[in-house]
């Protein structure tokens, strides 16, 4: 029976993906009090799944991804802090409203992107998929921050992230590359 | 009725509120009325109810009024049914209907005199819904507006008035935005 690399590349080589409980700690700990959303099918069954579910969360269900990003605008000026959970798709959607608010504005908008599509052995930027390939890229030409959260040890990159959007209010963007584990 | 003439009636019953304002309608209230509660920074053509809705959540005591333009909230119509699902108590959105992009030359918007914005915010699910064309009626409601428990939407069908300044720098300025931040703090 033959056996393509692919499958023996991910026995051997590949880290367990983040765990969503640990995503949850670490936005909890870094003060995130509202979590707005659009169903983002990499992290819709585990996260997004516990965040609906947890009243510690003020949970804000959008009909498009821009919204997401004036509403975290106006809580920022409340002090209040938020996370935008969305998909790639609806952060490309979304680049005018980012560079407004984010880049021009200088507001602390977070945002957790899952990156539909992207394979699980290529980086985002080697993705043969375009909506994948071309993320960060733009984020680098706006000169938005981003992080790539897609093992447990990339959590650890959550908390200074949104702590830094907020002290030096800027914007953030985490790119998560794989799904993320239902804790056991 | 004039856009300003709205604004000025407003104006006349405003207390405390926090008044998010796009483009011309925030032009306006720069002439009408300079108060430290303007909120005139909405970033992205649209998305001022988006904003307003963020102020109203993050500020439960504070009573947030949109002001918005039609093309704008053209460009964001789900965020009616974002501020019904969230239903926040303190929020009025009124969208200035004047049938064109004002801030864009002037013309028309798609559907121009054929759509109903009253309708779509009663569709997206706000049980409170106002429609007004006479600025009479406008003067004489807009105090019981006020007390209504939110979420609020009235369409004011207006025409330009006298024409405002247009400081797109002091809209768009981080002066501007500071000054409302520490302002809103000490409110």
């Amino acid at each position: 029976m033959s056996r393509s690399p692919t499958s023996v590349q991910e026995r051997v080589a590949r880290p367990e993906a983040i765990e969503a409980s640990t995503i949850i700690a670490e936005i909890k700990a870094a003060g995130i009090k509202y979590v707005i959303t659009l169903p983002d099918i990499v992290t819709s069954n585990s996260l997004l799944d516990a965040i609906a579910k947890d009243s510690d969360f003020h949970h804000i269900k959008v009909c498009k991804e821009d919204e997401g990003i004036g509403i975290a605008a106006g809580l920022s000026f409340c002090d209040k802090r938020a996370l935008l959970l969305i998909q790639s798709t609806g952060l490309l959607d979304s680049i005018n409203a980012l560079k407004a608010a984010g880049v021009e504005y200088s507001l602390p908008i977070c945002l957790m992107v899952g990156l539909i599509g992207k394979e699980i052995d290529r980086t985002p930027r080697n993705s043969e998929n375009c909506g994948v390939r071309i993320v960060e890229p733009i984020l680098d030409t706006m000169g938005v921050t981003h992080h790539l959260l897609e093992t447990q040890p990339d959590a650890s990159l959550i908390g200074p992230a949104i702590r830094k959007a907020y002290s030096s209010s800027s914007p953030t963007v985490m790119l998560v590359g794989r799904p993320p584990r239902t804790s056991p | 009725m004039r856009r300003d003439d709205c604004i000025a009636a407003l104006a006349r019953h405003r207390t405390d509120q926090i008044v998010v304002a796009a483009y011309h309608a925030a032009f306006d209230l720069m002439r009408i009325q300079p108060h430290p509660l303007n909120y005139l920074s909405i970033g992205a053509m649209g998305l001022a109810s988006s904003n307003a809705l963020g102020l109203a959540l993050g500020r439960p005591d504070k009573q947030v009024i949109v002001l918005d333009g039609d093309g704008s909230l053209l460009m964001n119509l789900g965020s009616l049914v974002t501020i019904a699902e969230a239903a926040p108590r303190n929020l009025i959105h009124f969208v200035c209907e004047n049938g064109t992009y004002e801030a864009n030359g002037g013309h028309p918007i798609p559907g121009q005199g054929r759509i109903s914005f009253a309708g779509f915010a009663k569709a997206a699910g706000i049980e409170r819904v106002y429609e007004f064309s006479d600025l009479a009626d406008f003067e004489s409601e807009i105090g019981g507006l006020l007390r209504t428990q939110g979420p609020v939407f009235a369409t004011l069908k207006v025409e330009p008035g006298a024409e405002s300044p247009k400081d797109w720098n002091f809209i768009h300025g981080p002066e501007t935005r500071a000054r409302f931040k520490a302002a809103l703090k000490q409110a």
